[in-house]
């Protein structure tokens, strides 16, 4: 038996095909094609959550995605946990576990519920008023306790051992929403041929057809008829339809976001399925059918469990065989709900009696009702419900007052009206207009190409709706798509509604009894615990806009996003305020439109497929060596190359030795490289640098300084010129991309009458650094056509040749202080030639060294690093490399920058080096330095420290600072305060080690 | 996701593919070594930032790499219009900005 609440006779769901599963570690048996919830209530379960802030027993609401109360903790495994599930959405599947929610010890008795009796401390506005002071106790006191005591569920600490997949997708129609109107439209635009996706939030399509028992469409029952429609679009070549897929998001230009839920609703999901499938859609045309959400009876105590929406016990009962109680009472302000009534009296449901607000309705829904013999109150209203951890009473009373009369019952199905859902609309950032005579918000302007049919435009009725709906899907494909196909568009058979049942209007607001005055808790918005009184509060508290007394109450902010709440709150606002609803306005609505994993949104853009992960072609050989490597940017460089029981200070302080003692190969490949080429190549590079190029003759190197048009630094790089009309520009390995842009801008934008082509080389060229003593007795033997004598290829200059029988483009030039080569090799090249200098070099006992070493080197040197010794806001002269700078240039990027008022101040920051007093202390980088360190604090700091190392070759420390005038502090002493004691410094020059320069040639 | 066209391709390509460039129509002065104080403030610092229509560079820097001007209204983010770089600051606007959006 799949639950004592079962009915056999009634709803959809086939008896045999039982599933097993488990609530808050108790077993229980539902039916396949249950969700959670018509399972629970299947059982009896009514009780399954408790509530945010009040810690109150919630039960189930809704039967769909708008529930508010039912959030549960799914658990598949101990890294599958998955909290905040709607038990409404949640497919049933043979061996589910099902966890409650936000409560302690347990569901029925739960520790929190104090806040409850406590409440009228905890009202809104609360926690902006309690925890304003003490400031100090913020931090210590309340932000934990509130932290513990916030949020529902709990977040899974594990990884997600799921994957999940993306995918673009374009069509003519996009059609969301698969009720009734949603598959109408889809019919009229798929029979004309065009492309079709249609979209819906459920398992099976239908909509309400899978509640309203009495609609007909061709001869059939509603539902059966839809199910057969969209078994006929699934197999059409130029639809695709999609179940289980939430139109979460509508944003500019008919880009839509979906998520459809792949496998959540199965036992076990193959590992071949993504969890969920992200579809961003891009329709030429949108047709909105997204419905419309009932809403619940504003009364006290109408969150106990066992209220429910009737639609939703409609649902229950017809399409999963299930009664929500055995003696149900209604209450109502519509028609809906009579039918609720109907159905379960026609089961075998006794229905206690129908509480109706209305004074004197008529319709066949309340003559059948009577004839039926349910007892029906006009006139009257639920004022209270009793029971706590389950609805057992309703006591109803006229609703201007009078004799109360107490009626025992299980269950009470309550309908206030119905909101059309424009959500989406309002995100595709379309105008919403009120209609007064209904009190419902519906589409007004559009902003997009969309059109919203049937509920969600306010359209009632089955048949008008779907009217609507088949007019405007044919129109969407005859704007979509001009040609032939549009033209037959609507020309199908249009489906023809039998029969249908009868919709009303219904109430906004507050219930008789929740009214101004009274401090009953009568809910407005479930899931945030926000009462009428909150409201009315929050007006009378100076919140005049929807916008702050939603802010100040939280209505409608919880996950829910107020889909039952917004409309009773705003109008009970708008009556505190005593304007009318429109005037008042009503909140936006944004994206998403349920909640959407961030599984979804990343989808495979995680671990090692967040970013490119970029490698040199000498990478192998360096992780073959061991070689540490750290990331710069995207890349992996080798980082230091540790021998047999060295650590990271050992391994660098040997590499650097070795650099300056024999020779050392250094991977340069990341550098940035590009090709400026044409015949105005060097009136281009006179302009992008500060330095002269027309007279650097072909075949040799200058080191360039880039600036932007503010006159500071933006990067740097030594320049070869190959020909007179062809340079090899090197860049930062950071600064390539952006100093490509900043190339391209300049010749796109400001100088297209130059005649240059740009190329991006940095991938194209394996570039190999063999630096120190031994270099060229390294790369001698191995280069066939270049003399590499002092004479005849100087400091700085460049080659192209061959070395070991492939092209290079062979520098003489020096980042270390040594003399030095770089041997660029096409990159296909690079590991060959690289372990055939590697061979040369081990005769001369060279060494590979890293970044780190590098860096050390550089600094020994005084050689800057654009971004780390410079920082955007330091010129060539505060980075002593004026002599860089093209003093006879008339014009260059930056030229006017550098003639700013504060550029040429005097005391503006420059580099200077620094040696701590004591060698062997090593200077933190980034930390800020001082003149005098006995001032007050805060002190006044003139400067930092930007690179600093331990130097082997110079037997102490080094560091380089920018500090303001810094070259007018020669030997002073300044101080570097650090947490544990004040570090005292002497200004030096920038260059520590080989201060004449004697070794690049040496 | 926007639908940007370029004037260079001819097609509506996803925002995806390109990459604002700042404000348009700001001319870098043929002598701006000689510019005065005032002068290189207004190129260098002073953006309109306004609300409604902008003029903006953009560029196609996954697509033909090309750098070219739009026409946005900062309001509804939609654009009005792009053309090509060098071309003149448009006198008229298309009447409905929608027409131009949907085409
Ligand atoms: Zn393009």
């Amino acid at each position: 038996m799949s639950g004592a609440f079962r009915i056999p006779s009634a709803g959809r769901l086939k008896q045999a095909k039982t599933a097993r599963f488990s609530f808050d570690g108790q077993s229980y048996t539902g039916i396949e094609g249950d969700t959670l919830a018509s399972a629970l209530l299947a059982n009896g379960v009514h009780l399954v959550g408790r509530s945010f802030k009040y810690h109150r027993p919630r039960g189930i609401l809704s039967a769909g995605a708008e529930e508010p109360n039912a959030l549960v903790e799914i658990r598949r495994d101990a890294a599958r946990r998955t909290p905040n599930v709607r038990a409404t959405v949640q497919e049933l599947y043979d061996g589910l576990e099902a966890q409650s929610q936000n409560r302690w010890p347990s569901l029925s008795f739960d520790v929190g519920a104090v806040n409850d009796i406590a409440s009228p401390m905890l009202s809104a506005g609360f926690y902006y008023k309690t925890f304003m002071w003490p400031k100090a106790a913020w931090k210590s006191l309340y932000e934990p306790r509130i932290r513990q005591a916030a949020g529902l569920g709990v977040s899974p600490d594990k990884p997600d051992p799921d994957h999940y997949s993306s995918r673009y997708a374009h069509c003519d129609v996009l059609v969301l929403g698969g009720g009734a109107a949603g598959i109408a439209a889809a019919l009229a635009a798929a029979d004309a041929g065009v492309r079709v996706i249609l979209a819906d939030e459920q398992a099976e399509f239908g909509g309400s057809l899978r509640f309203e028992a009495a609609a007909k469409i061709d001869g059939q029952d509603g539902f059966s008829w839809a199910q057969a429609a969209v078994a006929r679009l699934s197999a059409m070549d130029n639809v695709r339809v999609l179940s289980r897929t939430t139109a979460f998001g509508y944003y500019a230009q008919n880009f839509v976001g979906l998520v459809e839920r792949v496998s959540d609703h199965l036992k076990n999901p193959g590992h071949d399925l993504p969890r969920e499938r992200l579809w961003q859609v891009r329709a030429k045309r949108v047709v909105l059918a997204s419905g419309a959400i009932e809403r619940h009876m504003v009364f006290a105590d109408n969150d106990r469990p066992g209220i429910m929406l009737a639609g939703a016990a409609r649902t229950f009962l017809n399409h999963h065989g299930v009664a929500v109680g055995r003696n149900v009472g209604v209450y109502t302000a519509n028609d809906s709900a009579y039918s609720a009534a109907i159905d379960l009296k026609k089961a075998g449901v006794n229905v206690a009696a129908i509480v109706d607000l209305r004074d004197n309705p008529t319709g066949p829904v309340i003559d059948e009702a009577r004839a039926l013999g349910i007892e029906v109150n006009f006139g009257r209203a639920v004022i209270r419900a009793g029971g706590k951890l389950r609805v057992n009473s309703m006591t109803v009373q006229p609703k201007n007052g009078g004799g109360e009369r107490t009626v025992p019952v299980d269950a009470i199905l309550m309908s206030a009206g119905w909101t059309p859902s424009v959500h989406l609309f309002s995100q595709s950032r379309g105008k919403v207009a009120f209609n007064d005579e209904t009190k419902r918000f519906v589409p007004g302007i559009y902003a997009q190409d969309c059109v919203s049919v049937g509920a969600c435009n306010g359209t009632d009725g089955l048949s008008a709706s779907m009217d609507e709906a088949y007019a405007a899907g044919a129109k969407a494909a005859r704007d979509a798509s001009a040609g032939d196909l549009g033209a037959k568009a609507g020309k199908g058979t249009k489906p023809k509604v039998d029969a249908s049942e009868s919709w009303s209007r219904g109430m906004l607001g507050a219930a008789p009894g929740a009214g101004p005055g009274t401090t009953v808790k009568a809910f407005v918005d479930f899931q945030n615990d926000v009462t009428a009184k909150d409201i009315r509060q929050a007006v009378h508290e100076g919140m005049r806009s929807i916008e702050h007394v939603k802010r100040f109450t939280t209505n409608g902010m919880a996950t829910d996003q107020g889909k039952t709440s917004n409309m009773h709150g705003l109008a009970i606002a708008a009556e505190t305020l005593g304007k009318p609803i429109p005037a008042v306005g009503l909140t936006t609505f944004r994206a998403p439109y349920t909640p959407v994993t961030f599984g979804a949104i990343i989808s495979h853009a995680r671990g090692p497929l967040f970013d490119p992960t970029r490698k040199t072609a000498i990478h192998p050989w360096a992780e073959a060596q061991g070689a540490v490597f750290e990331d710069v940017g995207q890349w992996k460089r080798a980082w230091y190359f540790p021998q047999a029981g060295e650590d990271m200070h050992a391994a660098v302080g040997r590499e650097c030795v070795a650099v300056r003692t024999n020779a050392g190969l250094f991977d340069a490949s990341t550098l940035g490289k590009i090709e400026v080429v044409g015949p105005d190549a060097a009136k281009f590079m006179e302009l992008l640098y500060t330095n002269p190029w027309e007279k650097l003759e072909p075949g040799r190197c200058r080191y360039g300084i880039m600036l932007r048009e503010d006159g500071f630094i933006y990067d740097d790089g030594v320049v070869g010129r190959l020909a007179p009309d062809r340079f090899h520009v090197t860049t930062t390995t950071g600064g390539a991309p952006r100093v490509m842009n900043h190339m391209e801008d300049y010749l796109q934008t400001e100088f297209p009458h130059l005649n240059v082509w740009l190329t991006s080389i940095t991938e194209q060229w394996a570039v190999i650094a063999v630096q120190g003593p031994k270099s060229r007795d390294i790369i001698a033997p191995l280069v066939e056509d270049i003399d590499v004598s002092d004479e005849a290829m100087p400091h700085m200059s460049v080659r192209e040749g061959r070395i070991c029988g492939v092209p290079t483009r062979l520098f003489r030039m020096s980042f270390t202080g040594e003399r030095g080569f770089e041997v660029n090799v096409p990159a296909d090249y690079g590991q060959a030639v690289w372990e055939a200098l590697w061979a040369e070099g081990q005769k001369h006992g060279a060494t590979a060294y890293g970044t780190e070493a590098m860096h050390v080197l550089r600094a020994e040197k005084g050689y800057i690093i654009v971004g780390q010794d410079t920082d955007g806001t330091l010129t060539p002269n505060d980075a002593g490399l004026d002599w860089a700078v093209g003093k006879k240039k008339t014009d260059f990027v930056g030229i006017r920058g550098l003639t700013r008022p504060d550029l040429i101040a005097k005391g503006r920051k420059q580099l200077i080096g620094l040696k701590t007093k004591d060698p062997k202390v090593v200077l933190e980088e980034g930390a800020q330095i001082v003149e005098d360190p006995k001032q007050a604090i805060p002190m006044k700091m003139i400067g930092h420290v930007t690179s600093s190392y331990w130097s082997q070759n110079c037997g102490r420390s080094i560091a380089l600072a920018a500090v303001a005038g810094g070259r007018d502090r020669m030997g002073d002493t300044l101080y570097v305060p650090m947490p544990d004691g004040v570090i005292e410094v002497e200004v030096t020059g920038m260059v520590f080690f080989d201060e004449t320069g004697g070794r690049l040639n040496g | 996701m926007l639908l940007i066209r370029c004037p260079y391709c001819e097609e509506e390509r996803p925002e995806l593919e390109f990459r604002n460039a700042g404000e348009a129509h700001i001319a870098r002065s043929a002598d701006i070594a000689g510019d005065s104080d005032d002068d290189f403030e207004k190129f260098f610092f002073i953006r309109s930032n306004p609300k409604g229509i902008i003029y903006e560079r953009w560029r196609h820097i996954h697509g033909c790499a090309r750098f070219f001007n739009a026409v946005r209204d900062t309001i509804t983010d939609k654009f009005v219009m792009t053309y090509k770089a060098g071309e003149p600051k448009p006198s008229k606007l298309p009447n409905n900005s929608n027409d131009v959006v949907a085409k």
